[in-house]
């Protein structure tokens, strides 16, 4: 196992859209246990994508199970060859990348998707999912397409769809 | 040696304000940090830290300055950038417009360990009823509950909304 150097921008290669998966065999599964292995290192980091790392493949991790204030989740999602079949609603958050160092923003996203990808053994998964998890599948999948959380920024005044947890 | 300055410059808003300035800092080599600028009422103001090899940067803007009738003023900024600057709770206030909303929210959840990094508020609503918006993003540092048993012992008649944030990085 081995921790991978991850990329930063302005890094080419972060802006480089990636090719589908085609071939499941070992070398995928080497490089998915090192690509983990390079999101544990990462100072809490829920997610992480090939582009991350300077592969340019259609795969991804996403692990919200762990944050301190938990959420809804499904676990550990290795995404291989991911797509969003469905988008509802909208809801700002605030966001960081590995791969911009020093920097958080508010984006904004779907707050609710359904996501199909494959797994290991090519087989296919599909689920609806919201919130936080759905929030960072989005932004795997933005890497994917070359494209970074700095994409889409808005603008702080923008208070977009907040879900009220307390009203006076 | 390269060292940080504050520049805060205001003056009435007119077109090119900021390129203006900005390129007067470009053309003596002054590299920007973080800046905000932003209308206010039908004025400009901009703050701006630049890191400089120790220019008389008051000297350096005067042309700018008296062009733009911009009133400059320049901090010395000995301690740089900020490192715990992430918010993690969002508070929106609004109501009629009331003098001393501002100050009566704040020092509530000031008590309440709020830490402010951002605040920005704006009249709206009609003349004859004006309404006050607010909008707050700071550290909630006893925690965001904390804050909301605070918020109800607020006697203005405002509506208030305090949403954790999460920052997700991947
Ligand atoms: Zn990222």
């Amino acid at each position: 196992m081995t921790v991978l150097e991850i990329i930063h921008y302005p890094d080419d290669r972060l802006k480089q859209e990636s090719q589908e998966v085609e071939l499941f065999d070992q070398e995928l599964k080497d490089f998915v246990t090192d690509l983990e292995e390079t999101r544990m290192a990462g100072p809490g980091a829920v997610g992480i994508a090939a582009p991350q790392v300077g592969c340019a493949k259609r795969l991804a991790i996403v692990d919200v199970s762990g944050l301190k204030k938990p959420v809804d989740n499904h676990g550990y999602l290795l995404m291989i060859n991911p797509e969003i079949t469905k988008w509802e609603g909208m809801e700002k958050g605030r966001e960081g990348c590995l791969s911009v160092p020093d920097f958080t923003g508010n984006v904004i996203r779907a707050e609710k998707i359904k996501i199909r990808f494959q797994g290991l053994d090519a087989q296919w998964t599909e689920f609806e999912t919201h919130g936080y998890e759905a929030r960072a599948i989005q932004h795997e999948i933005d890497h994917l397409d070359g494209m970074l959380f700095l994409d889409r920024l808005v603008s702080r005044r923008t208070d977009l769809f907040q879900r009220k947890i307390y009203k006076k | 040696m390269k060292k940080w300055s504050l520049l805060t410059l205001v003056g009435a808003d007119q077109p090119g304000i900021v390129s203006k300035v900005t390129q007067a800092l470009a053309a003596v080599d002054c590299e920007l940090g973080e800046t905000s600028m932003m209308r206010m009422g039908c004025n400009f103001s901009m703050m701006l830290r630049v890191h400089h090899d120790g220019k008389d940067l008051p000297d350096l803007l005067k042309g700018v300055c008296s062009e733009l009738k911009l009133h400059l003023h320049v901090d010395e900024d000995v301690d740089g950038a900020c490192v715990d600057n992430e918010p993690d709770v969002n508070i929106t206030v609004y109501g009629a417009d009331r003098s001393g909303i501002v100050a009566e929210v704040t020092s509530t959840l000031a008590d309440a360990g709020l830490n402010i990094i951002d605040l920005e508020t704006a009249l709206a609503g009609t003349t004859d009823k004006p309404i006050y918006i607010m909008t707050i993003e700071g550290q909630a540092k006893n925690g965001v509950d904390a804050l909301t048993d605070a918020a109800k012992t607020i006697s203005a008649a405002v509506e208030m909304n305090i949403v954790p944030i999460q920052t997700l990085r991947a």
